[in-house]
């Protein structure tokens, strides 16, 4: 008999809901099998905790006084999104300090970021906020300059227009240097293998054609509450699957919005990617209703049963050319630390940490238990595999279409 | 016989003395430079592995300290501060003796520093800067 989810919720007040994480849930359905394991189970929290570049929170200062328009912001020297009203501004995870030589001495080494700016505001250090503006009738000042603090702003909201990659691929490097991504710096001759995944616990490769998480579902973020807004940029829904429905290469991914307040700085981490820039690491973490024996089978899914695609980055991925066909690797033999590519053994690490993401996964099954968590139905769903929604590549033309019309 | 494992940090005016030599010749002991940054004029650092009868390492070491050479154990100089490792394990891919290592199959980042001979490969490829190391190349 399927379940619903506002049943689910009557037993998560009660007392009585069967919550297990992932991890757990994967032992579960390989003992007992798909359809016990949907009876038996109502709740499996999954979690991830990796850099997810395209993040930052916009911000509300309040005005001194006299009041400004704030044209340039500045936070810690980094410097933040200001076309938005007078005092409101966006801090970008990847946004690099003012005079960072960035790789003009290659390979370098970027060690502060809007994404350490996040992490010092939610740590609740002082940060030093400088603003500059032309001046109008009713904002006046032309300059500010003074110490913030996240316990200070009316608002700060963490937004994150692209988190939680449905899978992703393993980068490897087949040129003759050390080359530096953002999926860490390769060695040369596949001499390294990099992926960032939490595999069996990934919030989007258990419910992997969005079934039961949509727009307006409550997550855990950053050690706090959020919500999906909307399917996150580059959101790629159809593209190759397995029987279970699970993308066999980067797929859907997330848009995530929760209050800043409300985070911990451990679960918020400015990152430093040498070579590359800066990123934030971001914790986030899904509670997936199990409806019925569908959901269970994929709740389910273990390291050995979910694949990622093995993609080259040093003449491949950069020039949008096809990698050489080395196929998929399961996540099971990337945590073993070695993979065979064109038989050679490579070794492997994880820029996505593991025990982090059990760790998320713990705590949001014992904030469901706790009756401090209940489950949402989506407000409208994401965009699936059907939709026909597709990511496209930026196409370059040297003349404007409209011109080469008339000239015609 | 011993191993040990020393940061040493020579005085401007001795980085151009013959020093591995003496500890050979004189002292009867195995040195093996892991790590050297020795400069004309400048003050030098080098990460030495001496090996030998302890009363020969303890005369060597002696005679290291006469020269006005600062003598560390290896082993603090390369520290992993836990509070800022995420545990992702980024520097297991670059650490050349696996005293970076994942603890399987919990997949937890474990430091060993019986097996670091500080080539610092792990400062910069760590994420939030979670290794420090004092010795600069």
């Amino acid at each position: 008999m399927p379940k619903t989810i506002a049943e689910i919720n009557e037993r998560i007040k009660s007392g009585k809901a069967v919550v297990v994480t992932a991890e757990e849930m994967v032992a579960i359905v390989r003992k007992d099998g798909p359809a016990a394991a949907a009876k038996k189970v109502d709740v499996v929290t999954t979690g991830t905790f990796g850099p997810m570049c395209s993040s930052g929170a916009y911000l509300n200062f309040g005005h001194p006084s006299p009041r400004i328009k704030m044209q340039k912001v500045w936070l810690n020297d980094v410097e933040a999104y200001t076309g938005l009203a007078a005092v409101d501004a966006y801090i970008g995870a990847t946004q690099l300090r003012e005079g960072d030589p960035e790789n003009s001495r290659y390979p370098g080494e970027f060690p502060y970021g809007g994404g350490h700016v996040i992490h010092d505001l939610v740590a609740g250090k002082e940060v030093h906020l400088k603003a500059t503006s032309y001046g109008t009738d009713c904002y006046p000042r032309k300059e500010v300059a003074t110490w913030i603090t996240l316990g200070e702003l009316n608002e700060a909201v963490l937004f994150n227009p692209r988190n939680c990659y449905q899978n992703y691929n393993v980068a490897v490097n087949a040129s003759d240097r050390p080359i530096y991504t953002y999926l860490g710096q390769l060695r040369p001759k596949l001499g390294s293998a990099y992926y960032c995944s939490a595999g069996q616990l990934s919030p989007l490769l258990k419910d992997p054609t969005y079934r039961t998480l949509g727009i307006g579902t409550r997550i855990w973020l950053g050690g706090g509450v959020g919500y999906v807004a909307w399917q996150g940029t580059q959101h790629n829904p159809g593209v190759p699957r397995d029987e279970h429905g699970v993308p066999k290469v980067p797929a859907g991914t997330l848009t995530v919005i929760g209050d800043l307040k409300q985070m911990k700085p451990e679960w918020l981490v400015g990152v430093s990617l040498m070579g590359y820039g800066t990123s934030l690491a971001v914790g986030i973490g899904t509670a997936i209703p199990i409806l019925d024996e569908g959901l269970a089978r994929t709740a389910g899914l273990s390291d050995e049963e979910l694949f990622a695609p093995i993609v080259e980055y040093s003449d491949c991925y950069p020039n949008l050319k096809k990698s050489p066909a080395w196929g998929s690797v399961s996540f099971a033999q990337l945590k073993k630390g070695l993979i065979e590519i064109e038989g050679k053994k490579v070794p492997t690490a994880s820029l996505s940490s593991y025990p982090k993401a059990v760790a998320i996964a713990e705590e949001l099954k014992a904030w469901v238990m706790a009756g401090k968590f209940l489950l949402t139905e989506p407000v409208a769903p994401l965009p699936g595999p059907e939709s026909g929604i597709k990511f496209q590549p930026l196409k370059v033309r040297e003349r404007r279409n409209d011109d080469i019309k008339l000239a015609k | 016989m011993r191993t040990k494992r020393y940061v040493l940090t020579f005085p401007p005016e001795e980085v151009e003395s013959p020093v591995i030599y003496h500890l050979v010749k004189e002292y009867d002991v195995k040195p093996n430079i892991l790590r050297a940054a020795i400069n004309p004029r400048e003050q030098g650092t080098m990460v030495l592995e001496l090996n030998g009868k302890k009363e020969n390492l303890d005369k060597a070491l002696e005679y290291l300290k006469g020269l006005g050479v600062i003598i560390e154990r290896l082993g603090q100089d390369i520290a992993m501060n836990q509070e800022r490792c995420i545990q992702c394990g980024a520097c297991t891919g670059f650490c050349p003796t696996g005293a970076l290592d994942y603890e399987r199959p919990a997949m937890k980042v474990v430091f060993n520093e019986d097996k670091c001979i500080a080539c610092e490969l792990c400062l910069t490829a760590c994420l939030t800067r979670a290794m420090e190391g004092k010795f600069r190349g």
